[in-house]
């Protein structure tokens, strides 16, 4: 029996192997550059939470006990649902322009999932505790657990999915694991909005805002990372043409782009003229600090600037058809919406807890700047989304053959064919 | 019309069909899902009273309190002193804090001291957020305790608590914070918190709120002088009261 799985699965890993090698020395040197950050990042995460210990390594303070790892974390799993929900159209709501989009979309989904897991697995001071009480000592009342919970399901999901979109046989079980897929990341993604939304001792956060905002953020996301991702496999790793399929796939895709990144803004104005009057006092505070204060340039340079406004006119200009300049494009909302995810955690926590009580030990704003342990970690996590898309592309053949361009095909008969009928 | 009866004879697409078949199982699915993240918005914890009612109503029983006569307090911070060696607070943590208030405008004291606690809240944010029940209100008695074996490090009850009462403890592994000195004190017999105790000007007087005849009862009952809470407008229903005279 083991003979046989060898024998079945050993050609098949030796092939991907070759298929790695394969991909010339740039290829091979970013993967090596890769696994190297990728270790490092794991190395001093390990240092800061077992030696060292995170008060030490890790910038954060009782007063700022969450920052850039759980913005990092934040930052890969809404990824993830922007990814897995921009796919979703072609796959299994049937847009057919989104269609040639579902391999490869699904895998960065899984390995944008895992990177999030990866740099909150170094975060989270007991994560051996995790796994058991998440289990067995669940809080239903707490939006962390749902978050994490529904991530869990929807790796596996996700999983599930990729495996069974390789065979065309199956291609309807793929669909009902890919509904799955959609119906887990969008849960989880809401929850993950609720764990700040539901603070009411943190005016900034709370309120039905940032659940709402959350959905928005992850659909933009994942039409920045398709257009960033779609463009390295195929320029730069594979250096193979794009199929018109692929274009019409992305040009779609670039459209949608334009229109959340509108709503997105008029999202924004409103969050910053809501809260700029007659909100609390610590929520107004919080936000003077991101329009006029230490993170004003964050703000309005980095968040509005580079990832929103740019972009726009930038994807506006390439009418959905100059692939480079829509590469430029997501790159810099990509850049822009880390920040921003930086900014929404680390503002959130800036006004002190008694700031409105008025006493000398809580009058001033607290500060955050991360340490070099959390850099590292952070570019560790980065690292290994980096590494795995570079492997996929060479394992899975830059995810060629695609059973949704047959299925595509179908579409386009049965569409002809409902056209000969009328 | 015509419209209509040429529509009809149009065969449905296999996939469409599918896919029909399929929304209508992610329609159930979203259904549990949905009763899941309704679930998780309502605490099942927030079921004692609103501010103003809490002279009626008090849900435990002992219903631990303490009144704070902040008028009273000198900064000696003898309470801080004695919370660290009865609960071995380290260096980079406090469970008890005194704040200074500047009054350097008005007439005679040029300071006002506030000292600080877990509220032990009956809506507490930290505890709703916590994933692993780490975190509880005590059924009997409700003080917001922690299970230390359960606590994951996330810290998210930092992050949700309004009264910057908790700290990560490293010794500990855990969380730690303010029980009232329940585990130290009060589990042992013992009814009164170190501070307390220690307070040399009877700022802190600590008690059982459902018990009429207890000083807290009485002193939160008064209507002579005002009693108030900290950050009210956050809805966490605070059992730390404050008052002068």
């Amino acid at each position: 029996m083991a003979d046989s799985g060898k024998k079945r699965f050993l050609p098949h890993i030796k092939s991907a192997f070759e298929r790695v090698l394969s991909g010339g020395w740039i290829y091979l040197l970013f993967v090596g550059l890769f696994g190297i950050f990728l270790l490092i990042g794991i190395g001093a995460g390990i240092h800061a939470l077992f030696i060292a210990g995170s008060r030490h390594a890790y910038a954060t303070s009782r007063e700022i006990p969450v920052a850039i790892l759980i913005a990092t974390y934040v930052f890969f799993v809404v990824a993830s649902t922007g990814l897995c929900l921009v796919s979703s159209l072609g796959h299994v709501f049937g847009v057919e322009n989104f269609l040639p989009l579902a391999k490869r979309c699904v895998y960065l989904a899984i390995i944008t999932i895992l990177s999030g897991f990866l740099v909150i697995g170094l975060e989270i001071e007991n994560p051996f505790r995790m796994a058991i009480y998440n289990v067995i000592s669940p809080n239903f009342s707490s939006n962390i657990w749902w978050m994490g919970t529904l991530y869990g399901f929807a790796v596996v999901f996700l999983t599930i999915e990729f495996i069974l979109l390789f065979n065309e046989a199956h291609h309807h079980k793929a669909v009902i694991a890919g509904f799955l897929g959609v119906i887990t990341e969008v849960a989880a993604n809401s929850n993950l909005g609720g764990v700040f939304a539901m603070m009411h001792g943190r005016p900034y956060w709370y309120g039905p805002y940032f659940p709402v905002y959350f959905i928005l953020s992850a659909l933009i996301t994942g039409c920045a990372f398709i257009l960033f991702f779609f463009f390295l496999a195929h320029k730069a790793v594979n250096k193979k043409p794009f199929m018109e399929s692929t274009q019409t796939a992305l040009k779609a895709v670039s459209k949608l782009t334009l229109l959340l990144l509108a709503v997105m803004m008029i999202f924004t104005a409103w969050k910053v003229l809501t809260t700029s009057v007659g909100s609390p006092a610590a929520a107004a505070a919080a936000l003077s600090v991101l329009t006029e204060g230490p993170y004003s340039f964050n703000f309005w340079t980095i968040e509005i600037l580079v990832g929103m406004v740019i972009p726009f006119v930038l994807i506006l200009a390439s009418r959905g058809r100059n692939l480079t300049v829509m590469f430029i494009a997501a790159v810099m909302m990509i850049f822009s919406l880390f920040f921003t995810r930086l900014d929404m955690v680390v503002v959130g926590q800036i006004v002190p807890q008694y700031f409105e009580v008025g006493v000398v030990e809580y009058s001033k704003l607290h500060t955050y700047s991360p340490s070099i342990h959390e850099i590292l970690v952070v570019l560790g996590g980065i690292s290994f989304c980096l590494l795995a898309f570079l492997l996929g592309e060479k394992v899975f053949s830059g995810f060629a053959d695609s059973p949704q361009t047959d299925i595509m095909k179908e579409k386009t008969t049965d569409v002809a064919g409902v056209e000969e009928l009328t | 019309m015509t419209d209509k009866a040429s529509h009809k004879n149009i065969p449905e697409s296999p996939l469409d069909a599918e896919r029909r078949a399929f929304l209508k199982i992610g329609l159930k699915i979203t259904g549990v899902l949905a009763g899941g993240s309704i679930l998780s918005l309502v605490s099942n914890i927030n079921k004692a009273y609103s501010l103003d009612l809490f002279r009626e109503k008090y849900p435990y029983k002992p219903h631990y309190a303490m009144v704070l006569r902040q008028d009273r307090c000198i900064d000696c911070e003898k309470c801080m002193k004695a919370c660290i060696e009865t609960n071995h607070v380290p260096d980079y943590g406090w469970r008890t804090k005194i704040l200074k208030r500047d009054l350097s405008s008005a007439l005679d004291q040029k300071w006002e001291f506030i000292p600080i606690l877990c509220n032990q809240c009956n809506n507490p944010p930290c505890v709703r957020t916590c994933p692993t029940t780490a975190t509880y209100k005590d059924k009997t008695n409700g003080i917001v305790q922690m299970n230390n074996k359960k606590c994951i490090g996330c810290k998210s009850c930092i992050m949700a608590c309004p009264y910057d009462a908790r700290y990560y403890n490293e010794e500990k592994g855990a969380i730690d914070k303010c029980d009232f000195c329940f585990e130290s004190r009060l589990s042992k017999g013992i009814n009164t918190p170190a501070c307390v105790e220690a307070c040399p000007s009877d700022v802190r007087i600590f008690g059982d709120l459902s018990d009429p005849s207890s000083r807290v009862f009485q002193l939160v009952h008064q209507l002579q002088r005002p009693v108030w809470v900290l950050r009210q407008e956050i809805g966490a229903k605070p059992n730390i009261f404050y008052m002068k005279g």
